[in-house]
């Protein structure tokens, strides 16, 4: 194993560990934020909750990019070949 | 372990070599179709059990159509009820032994997201002609026109993979923990995986309204301010 192949490793699982800690928080302030409108809004819940699920697939592709960037290193790292 | 982004041959069709993904895809495309026809054989004002399902499916699609278009959901009911039904069958087609999801390759992602891309092209022009979808690029000033034309490239292919990045990060799971533990342990990843791609299809079908909704409405001139 040379140091490329190293590099790349641990960079992969770097990119997608420090990658999936914004979307997390994110996410969670996100849905929080969509509770207490709810909570306060019942009758507003239905577009809420679409408002809320095109946000969180949004919010997600962030760690989705991530994702796919770890998954090229691993697997079609170019300065591999 | 395979690569997510390959894909294995079935077949070759004279040069063409024809993909396990696309495979499915068109095993997909032709009970998709045969069953279309046959619910819609017999239509009959007062509905079976079956048709009143179905009318409940088309419905459903109608109600989110209006709601996120603010339109009459008419021109728009084939193309974005034919996406949903396509990306949840397929990502659902998982449950069939053998099956791998034609949505965990990103070709089929891609052709997806193609279609949007120029759905929106479509729509906008047939809303306002040529003259007005061109000058949805120039709103709010020509400045923007240069992110504009980027935008409208990069959405696609946001969608492109975030569709393959949430199915495909499915199938990747369930095989490496089947790979590590034994034979029941994937059950409960499988079932989250079903979630997600129901979820997934969902937001396509969502996004895709909202992508061409924004085309329509830019081309509309403002409402005249009454005083």
């Amino acid at each position: 194993m040379n140091w490329l192949a190293f590099a790349s490793i641990i960079s992969a699982a770097m990119a997608v560990s420090f990658g999936a800690i914004g979307p997390a928080l994110a996410e969670g302030r996100a849905v929080a934020a969509a509770m207490d409108a709810i909570a306060r809004q019942p009758e507003a819940a239905d577009t809420i909750s679409r408002t809320l699920f095109v946000g969180l697939a949004m919010i997600e592709t962030m760690a989705i990019y991530c994702l796919v960037i770890a998954l090229l290193l691993l697997f079609a790292n170019p300065l591999l070949k | 372990m395979k690569s997510p982004l390959s894909s294995t041959i079935l077949f070759h069709v004279g040069p063409v070599p024809v993909a396990a993904c696309v495979g499915a895809t068109w095993a997909i495309m032709a009970i998709l179709v045969l069953g279309g026809i046959l619910v819609t054989r017999r239509l009959s004002l007062v509905p079976s059990k079956t048709q009143a399902a179905f009318e409940l499916i088309v419905d459903t699609v109608d109600a989110q159509i209006r709601d996120t278009m603010q339109a009459g959901p008419g021109p728009y009911r084939a193309f974005i009820g034919t996406l949903f039904v396509f990306v949840f069958v397929s990502n659902w087609s998982s449950l069939v032994p053998g099956v791998e999801p034609p949505t965990a390759h990103v070709e089929t992602d891609a052709a997806l997201a193609l279609l949007v891309f120029f759905a929106v092209i479509w729509f906008g022009i047939r809303a306002g002609g040529v003259s007005g979808y061109l000058k949805t690029f120039a709103t709010p000033n020509p400045i923007m026109i240069p992110l504009n034309f980027i935008e409208s490239i990069t959405r696609a292919f946001s969608l492109m993979v975030r569709l393959f990045g949430n199915v495909m990060s499915g199938v990747f799971v369930v095989g490496i923990v089947l790979s590590l533990a034994g034979l029941l342990v994937p059950i409960p990843l499988m079932a989250l995986d079903l979630l997600t791609g129901a979820v997934q299809a969902y937001i396509f079908a969502i996004l895709a309204m909202v992508f061409i909704a924004s085309a329509i409405s830019e081309t509309k001139p403002p409402p005249a301010v009454s005083s």
